[in-house]
């Protein structure tokens, strides 16, 4: 009945993009320069974070420090950070008036290079974490081999690390990939001309400046044909599977020692500096305007905390019962569920104004809006942790429930509830992070008096009040790490 | 009565097929070699899988459509009695009513209940800190708790070792008397049987054979019986 309902929640909108779409005549030539710089950027945003991921990964598979879990926990972190802090940071290193610049650096981050750096940054330690885990796979009774036989560093890479990256990295970058292909943020804020703008910024143009429905529609069509193209080539490709399971243990190594030790810590250290600097960059600045910043952006914030808990609570009860009807054998549903993760955000945007349209003023729906299409865009990661979780729970308890009687609310209160508190706070912090510090829908719909955190921060970041912005940007990150530490680790302490 | 209809069962490649007739009171032990299909027979009853022809009828009702938690019985299993993450006066109290709302005079009937299976004081305790043979009695205090006519045991205290399996054995024996329970055990150790089943039903080359005095049938084993002893 759910999964039903998330198929049409899904489609529907994608049913009314493609009726809205009315002939390729309707595009400009910008439309498919647009179409060009997506692919491009996304192949080139991909290719380098994976190219920089490799001698992280390798470092942190064979080192032991102190800190190590830390700066793998670091790299888990700028997944549910929100795009536009992590801009404004970059914005604050890289820009013309930033510390590199400072430091006598020429430097320009706007254009095609800063859209690409965004990306990296964002999806660099993903990568990181996605190898690390196809090292961590190696067996121990291989490296021990290797040991026995007197393998060097070289003979190590050709013979087993080689193999490994050959398996892995096609689905790494196929994911980053995909995940660059739906740029909207960073485009906004970095790119935006001629040469480096984003399909889904160009939807957002033909739709906010043109009133362009029908080519905002046809060029959703076009995204939606990329996305669905990426998911099918993932089909083809053994995708790494989840995060985090088995990151925690480096493996035992006899053959780097020497200036290995070195290239890894400077690997490692790199790393941490590209990722941290523009963080403190914003958030230590951030500290000395926040009593200062006006009462529109402290709103702002209320509005998007709101968004989150209300997403949050809308994931858990639409992916409890899908993850129950996948344990169960209705396999499509996860499928339908899957699906979400070609859905783009500016996708679900337009076509859910299509739909919106004849009933009502769909800008009136802007932060209902916002929710709802970060409920969706959530659904994939929530059944990935929920599932599995799930499965274990009907093969361990399943029969006893049914032999005791327990359906429906006493099950979920009773059984389901407290067996999957960890999956569920996971699934409910990434759901209210993913929300809060969304900007996409938003600045499709918005009107001025009802701006999100993350709108607040990009308007003033467009009128130069940087200040403030590091302000805002200091409260947003608060209030995202802060849902998601609080609905995981609260779930997590509850089980103890 | 507990009848078995014309029932066939299929799960792959195999088929057990079953017609006869268990009565009520006392205590029936179904054996068999591993892979006879034993379980598989005692989860038809219970309601986790559909024959594929066949009714069951318990005392006269036709089950075989009905919802485990609805048939006149309860069933133990091997292991994974208990929720792990309930005390064990929820989870003994779960016996009375499945959304747990109880009041007064159920809570007192709990507590009578693991009184009686020696847990007395012990309701505020989860099931990790308790050892194997309370665990056991826990699981029996909420079955007779529920109060259904049938009571099934799917190799229920197989993972006990042999001195408590026979005091568990022993201590369901006389409850199920007292409450005038009829019980239906899967048992693949001829001791247990011995010990307290009054009737024998041979799960065997996929078929089940009549249930039979114990002791006439030990000491005249079937032939399918001598095989399964090695005698």
């Amino acid at each position: 009945m759910l999964g039903v309902a998330l198929g049409a929640a899904l489609i529907v909108p994608l049913l009314a993009v493609a009726w809205r779409a009315e002939g390729w005549g309707g595009l400009r030539a910008s439309d498919w320069g647009a179409l060009r710089f997506t692919l491009w950027q996304a192949g080139a945003s991909a290719g380098l974070s994976v190219l920089l991921a490799v001698p992280v990964a390798r470092a942190l598979a064979r080192r032991r420090f102190a800190g190590r879990g830390a700066v793998v926990l670091m790299l888990g972190a700028p997944f549910i950070l929100p795009v536009i802090v992590a801009v404004l940071g970059l914005v604050a290193v890289f820009g013309r008036s930033g510390w590199l610049a400072a430091l006598g650096i020429e430097t320009d981050i706007y254009g095609p290079h800063g859209v690409i750096l965004a990306h990296v940054f964002f999806n660099m330690p993903l990568a990181v974490r996605l190898i690390l885990q196809g090292w961590s796979a190696v067996p121990a009774e291989r490296m021990r081999l290797a040991a026995s036989l007197g393998f060097g560093p070289g003979d190590t890479l050709r013979l087993l690390e080689i193999p490994m990256l050959r398996a892995v990295v096609p689905g790494v970058f196929l994911v980053i990939f995909l995940i660059c292909t739906t740029s909207f943020a960073v485009a906004l804020a970095l790119g935006g001309g001629p040469r480096s703008t984003t399909i889904e910024l160009a939807i957002y143009q033909a739709f906010r400046f043109d009133f362009d429905l029908g080519r905002a529609a046809l060029l959703a069509a076009m995204q939606l044909a990329i996305g669905l193209g990426a998911a099918l080539a993932t089909l083809r490709v053994a995708l790494p599977s989840g995060f985090g399971a088995g990151l925690d243990r480096p493996m035992t190594r006899w053959d780097a020692g020497g200036w290995l030790r070195w290239q890894d810590a400077g690997a490692i250290v790199l790393a941490c500096a590209f990722l941290l600097t523009p963080m403190l960059a914003v958030l230590a600045e951030g500290v000395l305007f926040v009593t200062v910043l006006p009462a529109s952006v402290w709103w702002a914030a209320l509005r998007s905390l709101v968004i989150a808990v209300i997403a949050a609570i809308a994931t858990a009860a639409l992916t409890l019962p899908m993850a129950l009807a996948v344990a169960r054998g209705r396999g499509w549903v996860e499928v339908v569920g899957m699906l979400a993760v070609t859905a783009s955000p500016l996708v679900l945007g337009v076509g859910l104004y299509v739909v919106l349209l004849p009933v009502t003023n769909p800008v009136t729906l802007a932060l209902p809006v916002t929710a709802a299409v970060n409920v969706v865009l959530s659904v994939p990661f929530a059944l990935r942790a929920l599932v599995p979780a799930m499965r274990d729970l009907d093969a361990d308890y399943g029969r006893l429930s049914a032999a005791l009687g327990i359906a429906g609310w006493s099950w979920l209160r009773l059984v389901a509830l407290p067996r999957l508190r960890r999956p569920l706070g996971y699934a409910m912090g990434l759901a209210a992070a993913l929300a809060a510090g969304d900007l996409g829908v938003i600045a499709l719909f918005a009107r001025p008096g009802d701006a999100t955190l993350p709108l607040a921060l990009y308007q003033l970041m467009g009128s130069y009040r940087l200040g403030e912005a590091k302000a805002a940007a200091l409260i947003l990150v608060a209030l995202s790490l802060g849902l998601f530490w609080l609905f995981e680790r609260g779930a997590r302490d509850a089980d103890a | 009565m507990l009848t078995l209809e014309g029932v066939e069962i299929a799960l792959g490649d195999f088929r057990l097929s079953a017609d006869t007739d268990f009565p009520a009171g006392g205590v029936t032990a179904l054996m068999g070699a591993s892979g006879s299909g034993k379980s598989t027979l005692l989860s038809a009853i219970a309601g986790f899988l559909a024959p594929e022809r066949g009714r069951i009828r318990i005392d006269g009702t036709d089950v075989t459509g009905m919802a485990p938690g609805e048939r006149p019985l309860s069933i133990l299993f091997q292991d994974q009695n208990l929720f792990p993450h309930l005390d064990l006066a929820r989870n003994v109290g779960l016996g009375l009513r499945p959304d747990l709302r109880l009041d007064a005079g159920e809570r007192a009937r709990r507590d009578a209940v693991l009184d009686r299976v020696g847990l007395a004081g012990m309701g505020a305790r989860l099931p990790r800190d308790l050892s194997g043979g309370q665990q056991s009695r826990a699981a029996l205090a909420r079955a007779l708790l529920r109060r259904r006519p049938w009571l099934l045991l799917d190799e229920a205290f197989s993972a006990l070792g042999p001195a408590l399996r026979g005091e568990m054995l022993d201590l369901l024996a006389a409850t199920a008397r007292d409450d005038g329970l009829s019980v239906l055990m899967v048992t693949h150790d001829p001791q247990d049987a011995r010990r307290i089943a009054d009737l024998i039903a041979l799960v065997a080359d996929g078929a089940l054979t009549a249930p039979a005095p114990t002791a006439a049938t030990f000491a005249d084993p079937p032939p399918a019986l001598r095989a399964y002893l090695g005698k």
